[in-house]
């Protein structure tokens, strides 16, 4: 009973990616106001030849900052996991 | 559909790698099996960022030694660095994770380490 | 290991260095960055663990040592980020200045390696967090679970 539950909500779902999918915009013609701005004036303004590198550390440092939080904190998380704690033997008399 | 790619097909790939990856995290109860379909789940939605950005006939956003051409989309490429990133911070956790049940409990199955021991 | 693996693998950790490093310096020229040559030099230190042993390399290279780098690459980053201060949380205050200051021209150019304002910088800053963080997860991973114990 269980599975033919999971199985009708999973065939709805990948119905919904299948119609989003094929209802998008047409691949190659993507709307673009914003990277149009970014490709003529990152030379002028950052003074990079690489645009993805002025947008990831120039126009969007926010996300970088981010990103360098959250694996400064799977890494604590890892070092943690696998810490040894010695526990002193005591003499209960 | 007026593109020269008909019916979107790197959309609909995106769709099946996204309804695999689904179908494998509901129906496997092996918790190496399920970290598999996390994987496959975000290696799909990396390839959606990816494709949304393309433009036809581009070359990458780099003016050093440039050839002739418009330039694909940088932001979309920015974004899916992030995410990969990410993708592997969550992967590091999920596995240090598997391996400390596996010493506490010594099964690694889903459905036998649900409760909790008091 | 046998001994034609290590031997090789001495040799190539050197080649490995120095092409992550490569990448990360020109990450405002070319293709590359941060994220990307601190993930090449953890994959040289992947190499080196995979051919001596975890235990051989647990007494050179300890975790706390790869900690301190971590936290001053984090800093460095967000000590860059407050410097521009005085117009805007995150502002590229270097450029036109002495320091990493030229302005490239307009269209495709043969590239500069001295412009870019911050950027630079920055790529240095996440490329040693990168390097640090991947290089302690592979490695206190391997020592458990090959059994060992990690020193304190």
């Amino acid at each position: 009973m269980r599975r033919i539950a999971a199985a009708v909500c999973l065939g709805i779902v990948v119905a919904f990616l299948v119609a989003a999918a094929l209802l998008l915009h047409p691949f190659g013609h993507p709307p673009s106001q914003m990277d149009d701005y970014m490709i003529e004036n990152s030379q002028n303004e950052t003074g990079t030849n690489n645009v993805v590198a002025a947008v990831l550390f120039d126009y969007r440092g926010f996300d970088t900052l981010g990103e360098a939080t959250v694996l400064f904190t799977a890494v604590t998380g890892v070092v943690m996991l696998f810490r040894v704690v010695k526990k002193k033997e005591e003499e209960h008399k | 559909m007026t593109g020269s790619v008909p019916f979107n097909i790197p959309f609909l790939a995106v769709a099946a790698l996204i309804g695999i990856a689904l179908f494998v995290i509901i129906s496997k109860r092996n918790l190496i099996k399920l970290v598999m379909g996390i994987v496959i789940l975000q290696a799909g939605v990396n390839l959606f960022l990816v494709t949304l950005g393309y433009r036809e006939g581009g070359i990458a956003p780099i003016y050093t030694n440039a050839p002739e051409g418009v330039m694909v989309l940088p932001v979309p490429q920015a974004l899916t660095l992030t995410s990969i990133v990410i993708g592997v911070s969550v992967l590091a956790l999920m596995l240090s994770m598997i391996v400390h049940t596996y010493r506490h409990t010594g099964d690694i199955d889903a459905e036998k380490s649900r409760r909790m021991k008091g | 290991m046998s001994k034609i693996v290590r031997t090789v693998s001495n040799q190539l950790i050197l080649l490995v260095l120095i092409f992550g490093l490569y990448i990360i310096m020109h990450g405002h020229v070319t293709p590359g960055g941060g994220f990307q040559g601190g993930a090449i030099v953890a994959s040289g230190t992947a190499l080196i663990i995979v051919a001596f042993g975890s235990y051989e390399v647990q007494k050179r290279l300890k975790e706390r040592h790869l900690s301190i780098l971590e936290s001053g690459g984090a800093l460095i980053f967000i000590g860059l980020a407050f410097a521009g201060m005085a117009t805007v949380f995150f502002y590229n205050f270097l450029v036109g200045s002495p320091v990493f200051g030229h302005i490239p021209p307009f269209g495709p150019n043969p590239g500069d390696i001295w412009t870019g304002g911050v950027v630079p910088l920055m790529n240095i800053a996440v490329g040693l967090k990168v390097l640090a963080g991947l290089s302690a997860i592979v490695l206190v991973m391997a020592l458990a679970s090959s059994g060992e114990e990690m020193e304190e």
